[in-house]
């Protein structure tokens, strides 16, 4: 399988008559583009907003963030994208992929009891978000109060979708400033071709747990799934949507998925140090049963694919943690050595335990932080959003947003700042 | 500035006898005694040893708190900025006395105090939380290099530097985890660490598996019809308006609550605040966590004795275990304590 991602890198987001890409600037007709998310009725209010790299903007609570991006056919015909969702099934692995790169929609607005997060542009907060480094348009919307909650997630999650998707399009006769080609065999060729070199498969877990924490697949819902075997390029050619409305931290966002950071580090070393099998994406049950069927199916895949090692990635803290010790278990138990990424909660002094659940054969993990320590944000001159969401975000309290503007809040409020996909640098030392 | 250290040893290594004179009682000495000496070459001219504390480790042992406080007060007589004791190496006895005689020294004078101790040191376990200690090897043969790595970290705790990690900075870990930035995402991290171990080559976990305190069942209620049973939930439902403003996620409190006169949790009155599910159901109606219609009802129907008016609950998510033992602990003091048998424990 063949990706071509051809990278337009932008730099900045203006207002402008037409929507487009020049010279590194993304224009975008603001008019033009809240219609395309008001094409969806759901909404009583559309808003956009722009925020870029050190500029003193809050944008608060956060939902998703969305790289932009467009499947194109060889005759540059647009086909849309997130296969299930805006582009036909099977679109997504393969042919070539216009990405605007360095450019994100940023979706935001009153979800469910704000479980959710927020981007501090600059200043110490921005250390701990990869979107402080975007181009940010940011949609805040408000839904139709007859709507439900559940409804209104859907109507938002499509609406980011929506807005990447109208962005690229608008952007795919500009020349691209690179392209990035991932190209891999199937897995029997691979095997043949590298006999030499461990075989490694990337286990990565999604929320699944319902109730608005859920994750899709080429626009299945992966709640109703057992897990799945992806080609790494369907992973990178968004064929996986978030639906979270979870602790920011450590919810992986769709640009996350389309990014996906192991995909990537695994990818560059195929042929080289390793053969990289694939991804298996694996739901995170609620009930004990679900999470010991989707372990011991992990295993079984693994091993009949021959994956000698696996990375083992969790989404989420808590409740997963389980299921996380559970894979490595099963893993390991079938000779098949693990490498865990996962955050830690070991409160707010460090003192504590860092994870819900235990086992003695996770011998090798990958430590993303500490999502209770605290941090100290200072006030910003434009707040995108609800400034008062911070009250009830994970991380969060009454008191954490104080009368300067300024806030103090624990690390799990800053959305991707303890990502378990390893896209930080952020871990965790013992002192 | 010339900062004043205090160095608290042993009657050996103060050079006044060996297990003969372990039952000497706490004094004083002018000046650095023993291995201050090498601490204070160490210092570089930065800080000086006022005084030596010397107690013989037998005398400590058999009095630990009433010589603790003695040896104290002499080092408090010489207003210390810091203080400092041992090394203690792998000597339990004498470990036992540099940790609790800095620990104390720390908790009083609200200064710097450093030691440095083996591992196995049974003063580790019981110190290491609040005493920084330097790892050193197992005997005196790592005196010169135990003292030069004491001296850097006094001098760092001195100008109030940070530390950075136990292992870059030659301390032993007190259990405390904090946020660091490395040179490499936790991606390339992991496929690095992956590499290492098919290779068979060493490789560093960054988070050592906890071990966890296993609590063994209570035994099952003897006579269900005779039974207090009480609510306790982590299910984030509380009275309206959150009145002890427990926290939506890594909550630090629980509250307690009186239900004696409810039969029903209903929205005007109770309502969930947890930040880890959608709500929406439990706000209409917070039975769905916390079952009180339910309860009352088998409490009707004679199916156990009767309900303790005492609901307890928190949000369980985000919750350190450390805190979460605490509440359990407490809960569970507390209905002990009320005569109550039994407990049902609802968790979303």
């Amino acid at each position: 399988m063949r990706l071509e991602l051809h990278e337009v890198v932008i730099r900045r987001i203006e207002w402008g008559d037409r929507t487009g890409a020049w010279n590194g600037v993304l224009t975008v007709n603001r008019e033009e583009a809240a219609a395309e998310v008001a094409k969806d009725e759901r909404f009583a209010s559309v808003r956009l907003d722009l925020a870029h790299p050190g500029e003193k903007v809050r944008i608060i609570p956060v939902k998703d963030v969305v790289e932009p991006r467009v499947k194109l056919a060889r005759s540059g015909e647009p086909l849309g994208y997130f296969p299930g969702f805006f582009a036909p099934a099977g679109t997504a692995g393969k042919g070539l992929t216009l990405v605007l790169r360095g450019a994100a929609v940023v979706t935001c607005g009153p979800i469910v009891a704000f479980q959710e997060g927020f981007i501090d542009m600059s200043g110490p907060g921005a250390a701990y978000t990869p979107f402080s480094e975007t181009a940010n348009l940011v949609l805040t919307v408000e839904p139709d109060p007859r709507l439900t909650k559940h409804a209104y997630e859907e109507a938002l999650r499509l609406a980011g979708l929506r807005l990447a998707v109208y962005l690229a399009t608008a952007a795919r006769n500009v020349t691209p400033d690179a392209i990035s080609v991932y190209e891999k065999g199937n897995v029997t060729d691979e095997a043949i071709r590298l006999p030499d070199l461990p075989r490694v498969l990337h286990i990565c877990m999604a929320i699944t747990q319902g109730l608005l924490h859920d994750t899709f697949v080429h626009g299945g819902d992966m709640k109703a799934s057992l897990p799945v075997l992806l080609h790494p390029n369907e992973v990178l050619d968004g064929a996986v949507v978030s639906g979270n409305c979870v602790s920011a931290c450590d919810k992986n966002t769709t640009w996350h998925h389309q990014n996906d950071p192991v995909v990537r580090a695994l990818y560059r070393r195929h042929g080289e140090d390793l053969n990289f099998l694939g991804v298996v994406v694996t739901p995170e049950d609620v009930r004990l049963a679900g999470k010991e069927r989707a372990a011991s199916m992990n295993a079984a895949l693994a091993e009949s694919l021959g994956a000698t090692g696996v990375i083992i990635t969790e989404e989420g803290y808590g409740n997963p943690d389980t299921d996380l010790c559970l894979n490595a278990k099963q893993m390991e138990r079938r000779g098949i050595r693990t490498v865990i990424i996962a955050d830690e909660a070991a409160g707010t002094d460090g003192a504590s335990q860092g994870l819900a659940d235990s086992t003695p054969e996770i011998a090798a993990f990958v430590s993303t932080g500490n999502v209770n320590e605290m941090i100290e944000v200072p006030a910003m001159e434009r707040v995108l959003g609800y400034p008062e969401a911070i009250a009830l975000l994970s991380g969060g309290a009454p008191e954490s947003l104080r009368s300067d503007g300024s806030m103090f809040v624990e690390l799990q409020s800053v959305i991707g700042s303890t990502c378990e996909l390893g896209a930080g640098r952020w871990g965790c030392a013992e002192f | 500035m010339t900062y004043r250290i205090v160095h608290y040893t042993n009657q050996f290594f103060a050079g006044l006898g060996g297990e003969e004179k372990a039952d000497l009682r706490p004094l004083v000495r002018p000046g650095a005694v023993g291995p201050a000496l090498g601490l204070e070459q160490a210092l570089g001219g930065e800080a000086v040893v006022v005084a030596t504390v010397i107690c013989g480790d037998n005398y400590m042992a058999e009095n630990l708190a009433s010589a603790t406080e003695d040896v104290l007060a002499l080092i408090r007589e010489h207003n210390p900025d810091a203080v400092t004791a041992g090394p203690a190496f792998n000597a339990g006895r004498y470990g036992t006395a540099c940790g609790a005689v800095l620990e104390k020294a720390a908790a009083v004078l609200k200064v710097p105090v450093v030691s440095g101790m083996y591992h196995e040191n049974p003063g580790v376990e019981l110190y290491g939380r609040n005493v920084v200690l330097v790892e050193t090897g197992d005997s005196a043969r790592g005196m010169k290099d135990a003292l030069a790595k004491m001296a850097e970290v006094t001098r760092k705790l001195l100008r109030k530097e940070p530390l950075g990690p136990a292992k870059e900075s030659g301390l032993l870990p007190r259990g405390i985890r904090r946020n660091v930035l490395h040179e490499k995402s936790g991606a390339e991290r992991a496929v690095e660490m992956l590499l290492a171990r098919l290779r068979g080559e060493p490789f560093a976990t960054e988070y050592p598996m906890p071990t966890f305190r296993r609590i063994s069942p209570a035994p099952p209620v003897a006579d269900l019809r005779k039974a207090t049973i009480a609510l306790v939930s982590s299910g984030g439902v509380v009275p309206k308006g959150n009145p002890d403003r427990i926290r939506v996620s890594s909550a630090e409190s629980y509250g307690a609550y009186d239900i004696s006169a409810l039969e029903d949790l209903t929205p005007d009155i109770y309502e969930s605040i947890h930040g880890g599910y959608d709500r929406i159901w439990a706000n209409v109606d917070p039975d769905v966590v916390i079952p009180l219609d339910g309860m009352r009802a088998l409490e009707r129907e004679g199916v156990y004795g009767k309900l303790h008016p005492v609901l307890y609950t928190t949000t369980g998510t985000g919750t350190s275990v450390a805190h979460a033992e605490r509440f359990g602990r407490e809960i569970g003091a507390a209905l002990r304590e009320a005569g109550v048998d039994a407990v049902i424990l609802t968790s979303t």
